[in-house]
């Protein structure tokens, strides 16, 4: 119906600044790694405009009572008297480093996600016990990292020792899976701004996780997304913090470098 | 899973153009079970194309072409071609192979995320493609 293409066509013209003063960066220069594009944009700006108006003031957006509960958890006990607040003075203190996970840990010999290095805080340094990768506990604290980073510029590194796995995720990115043999990049790349059924596709980046989905009325991480698109192509979907999935979420960040930390958005 | 007298999918024969000549299950096509494969189920069509004559039903995809007057631009085996194995016809296509059992990369259970339980049914079964291909060939003309 042609009044919705002009309400999306105005929405994709529309700015996003919070609260009246973080302004977000949602349209850029594709980075040189891109090969089939010349711009990227935030998924927000393919939402309807009552969609985008609930992410420009955090009264507005659910999303916020999940960082709200993770600031109480930042000072809470992690079961053994430690607690993030011991070591960190305040969640402002880690303002940034949204932006550049996942990343390569020497220490690890890995790259981790931004749930793996809190995991690895709470076990390794605190000596408590871990949190589901996927928990609600550990999306609420995910999404105040997030808060913490917003309108900083996503950039992560995807050379040095993290370019096998940046690989591996592009190998998955292009990867046609299940019965229907369907890629991320058949949707997300070769048909974003279209329909597909009551779905207007977006080019599937992730700057604006965890986000608040009003289908399901909660906070989603970024690889239980992942699994529901795999799940869609009719296809046995990886596990949320498998090897594959922090694989393919370096290579889904870094096609978004470029683009502001706008977590936790505001999502259909 | 298809009549005695249908052609499993690992049988089809394909025209060099990716077209399919005879009928897969023998049986002629039903136009409106066709119409209803469209909207739902294994089909679900309309997901990425316009079908001016499914007006009735919201939401028609934009992925790939209205398919309106398709039954005018094709002949017949070359629509059941198409529907059966796009690929043969469209190398590389997005648009999924409705009667075909595989081999795929990690192959689901349905939409359950796990893992398939032994050997796959195609997504259409033999009558269904005719049933889908009689309803095409019915889109022979191009409305306003
Ligand atoms: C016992 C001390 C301790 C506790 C408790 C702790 N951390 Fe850390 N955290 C550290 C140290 C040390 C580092 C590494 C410092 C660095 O890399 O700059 C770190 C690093 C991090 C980083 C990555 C910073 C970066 O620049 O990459 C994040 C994010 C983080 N912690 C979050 C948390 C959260 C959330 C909690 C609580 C759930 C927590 N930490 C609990 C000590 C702790
Ligand atoms: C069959 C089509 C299809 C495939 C294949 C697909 N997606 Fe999606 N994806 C969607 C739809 C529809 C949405 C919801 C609308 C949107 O945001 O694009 C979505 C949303 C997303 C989002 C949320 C974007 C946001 O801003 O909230 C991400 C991230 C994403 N997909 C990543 C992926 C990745 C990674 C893959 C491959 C593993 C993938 N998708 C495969 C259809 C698909
Ligand atoms: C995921 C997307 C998708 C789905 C689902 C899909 N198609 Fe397609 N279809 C396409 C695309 C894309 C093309 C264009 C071929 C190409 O060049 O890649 C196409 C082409 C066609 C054509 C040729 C159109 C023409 O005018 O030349 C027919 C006929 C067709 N599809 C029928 C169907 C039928 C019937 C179904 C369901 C049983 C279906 N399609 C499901 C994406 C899809």
């Amino acid at each position: 119906a042609p009044a919705i293409v002009t309400a999306q066509d105005d929405a994709a013209d529309r700015e996003l600044v919070i609260n009246g003063e973080i302004e977000i960066v949602t349209e850029a220069d594709a980075p040189a790694h891109l090969e089939n594009m010349s711009t990227i944009r935030s998924g927000w700006t393919f939402r309807s405009p009552e969609t985008q108006t609930m992410q420009m003031d955090d009264f507005d957006n659910p999303g916020t009572l999940g960082v709200e509960a993770a600031r109480e958890a930042f000072s809470a006990d992690l079961g053994n008297g430690e607690s993030c607040a011991g070591c960190h003075e305040s969640p402002e203190e880690l303002a940034g480093v949204r932006a550049v996970y996942p990343k390569w840990d020497a220490d690890a010999g890995a790259v981790q996600t931004i749930e793996m290095q809190i995991n690895e805080c709470i076990t390794e340094r605190a000596g408590a016990e871990a949190w589901g990768y996927d928990s609600g506990e550990m999306i609420d604290m995910s999404a105040l990292m997030s808060f913490v980073s917003r309108g900083e510029a996503v950039n992560v590194a995807i050379d040095g020792p993290a370019a096998e796995t940046w690989e591996k995720g592009k190998e998955i990115y292009y990867t046609r899976y299940g019965q229907l043999e369907l890629s991320c990049a058949n949707c997300h790349e070769d048909n974003y701004d279209n329909m597909i059924r009551a779905d207007h596709l977006s080019q599937g980046q992730i700057n604006g996780f965890p986000t608040y989905r009003l289908k399901n009325a909660k906070l989603n991480s970024v690889q239980g997304r992942f699994k529901g698109c795999v799940r869609d192509t009719r296809a046995e979907t990886f596990s949320p913090g498998s090897p594959e999935f922090v694989a393919l979420e370096l290579y889904v960040a870094s096609r978004g470098n470029g683009l502001s930390v706008e977590g936790p958005a505001v999502r259909n | 899973l298809w009549a005695a007298e249908a052609v499993a999918p690992d049988a089809v024969n394909f025209t060099d153009a990716g077209g399919i000549a005879e009928s897969l299950s023998g049986t002629p096509g039903d136009v409106e079970n066709g119409a209803a494969l469209m909207n739902k189920g294994a089909g679900n069509c309309i997901a990425c194309h316009q079908v001016t004559a499914l007006n009735d039903l919201p939401f028609h995809g934009e992925v790939g072409p209205s398919l309106d007057g398709v039954g005018e631009r094709w002949d017949e085996a070359q629509i059941r071609g198409i529907v059966a194995d796009a690929k043969k016809t469209f190398p590389g296509t997005i648009m999924p192979s409705f009667y075909k059992t595989g081999p795929y990369e990690r192959p689901g259970d349905g939409y359950t995320g796990k893992a398939a339980q032994g050997e796959l049914d195609p997504l259409l079964t033999a009558q269904d493609v005719e049933d889908v291909v009689a309803f095409l060939m019915t889109l022979d003309t191009y409305p306003e």
